[in-house]
């Protein structure tokens, strides 16, 4: 590794690091963090990469997050420049989470924590329903759209051991097969 | 062997979630549940501690089971951790090399246009389980309608919707939620006394 390259690689371990440990909420959360770090401090990426950033961490799976940090540190420095960015993104949450697990399940048991999760419970689902309706959003407002979300939540919901790979694998295959027709009346005009 | 357990079915978990964040937790429903790692209340709670500690949460939750299944629990963490990592760190790997034609790949494009939809119904499924989990723990009869959590959890629940769609903090509205709980817990004796 040339003396350059481990120099860059330590500074994506840095300032993924301090992303990871400054964003609460994770995924898109980090988007904003990610431009100002990447884009006007370090000046490793310009403001338009973001957004081609943004839309292959949210075309191929996995968390965002680390589909972000592995994509600029493989511009900015290869395969070591992933693997540290990566690296640095993951190590606050595991760090912090270790911590917690030692001692929430001890916590669990006391009536009061017991109290508070009860009420805690509710207020989740209240920003789960958020994230359904900002994701909801981000869709094509058109009626296939809407039927492929209508029909990947009754058959995840409402038929017994519909395995969700299977919702995923169809429903890739009806956004291939609606592009494919789309394509064709595009072309038949 | 339960590391390479974990390490397996995180890494499922990581190869199947598109769209980040929450996307994941219909997978950890069917995995982790059907597995007896975490109990639905569990899961629902570890949001909140998601939610209220930094980092995306498919780390925060991989990190967690692992370390609450595994008789060493390091250990555990870092192979769930590492198989939830490896799909993404590996694709986008292959995809950094091809940009430009994965960019213009309309087989890319396409499948995308049916699992953006897909994402938004299976998490919609899952808010849906976690909603019978919260409000009809106990079951959906008349009985739990009237049930003294059951009411908390409306109460709750209601005001909180409103605050998130007014775009408080989540951990503004974590906090208040806690609170609300200790307060009603504190009070149940007094307004339903055995």
């Amino acid at each position: 590794m040339k003396d350059g390259r481990l120099k860059r690689c330590l500074q994506l371990f840095g300032v993924f690091f301090k992303i990871g440990a400054f964003t609460f909420g994770g995924g898109l959360a980090m988007i904003p963090l990610i431009q100002r770090e990447v884009v006007e401090n370090r000046h490793w990426a310009e403001e338009q990469d973001i957004m081609d950033i943004v839309a292959i961490a949210e075309s191929t799976p996995g968390p965002i997050a680390i589909n972000s940090a592995t994509f600029i540190g493989y511009q900015v420095a290869g395969f070591w420049g992933s693997f540290f960015a990566t690296l640095g993104t993951v190590l606050p949450s595991f760090i912090i989470i270790s911590l917690i697990s030692m001692v929430l399940s001890a916590f669990e048991q006391n009536t009061y924590v017991q109290f508070a999760f009860a009420g805690i419970r509710a207020g989740v689902l209240a920003l789960l329903v958020k994230a359904v309706y900002t994701m909801a959003k981000k869709c094509p407002k058109e009626w296939w759209a809407y039927g492929i979300a209508a029909l990947a939540f009754v058959l995840a919901t409402f038929i017994p051991n519909f395995h969700i790979l299977l919702v995923i694998g169809i429903c890739a295959v009806l956004g291939l097969i609606v592009s494919a027709v789309k394509a064709g009346k595009e072309r038949t005009k | 062997m339960i590391y390479l357990e974990l390490f397996a079915t995180f890494f499922l978990i990581g190869l199947f979630t598109f769209g980040g964040g929450y996307a994941m937790l219909p997978l950890i429903q069917e995995e982790v549940l059907a597995k007896g790692w975490m109990s639905a209340e569990q899961i629902t709670n570890f949001v909140a501690v998601s939610e209220s500690t930094p980092g995306p949460f498919a780390i925060n939750i991989a990190t967690y089971v692992g370390s609450q299944v595994a008789p060493i629990g390091v250990l555990g963490s870092v192979c769930t951790t590492l198989g939830v990592v490896m799909p993404s760190f590996i694709i986008i790997l292959i995809v950094a090399k091809v940009y430009e034609k994965f960019k213009a790949s309309k087989l890319v494009a396409g499948a995308m246009s049916g699992l953006r939809p897909a994402v938004v119904g299976l998490i919609a499924s899952a808010v849906w389980t976690m909603a019978g989990e919260v409000f009809f723990s106990a079951g959906l009869t008349l009985t739990t309608l009237l049930s003294y959590w059951f009411i908390v959890s409306v109460i709750i629940f209601i005001p909180m919707v409103v605050l998130v769609f007014k775009k408080a903090h989540p951990i503004l509205v974590i906090g208040i939620s806690a609170a609300a709980g200790i307060v009603a817990g504190l009070l149940e004796p007094v307004i339903c006394p055995k």
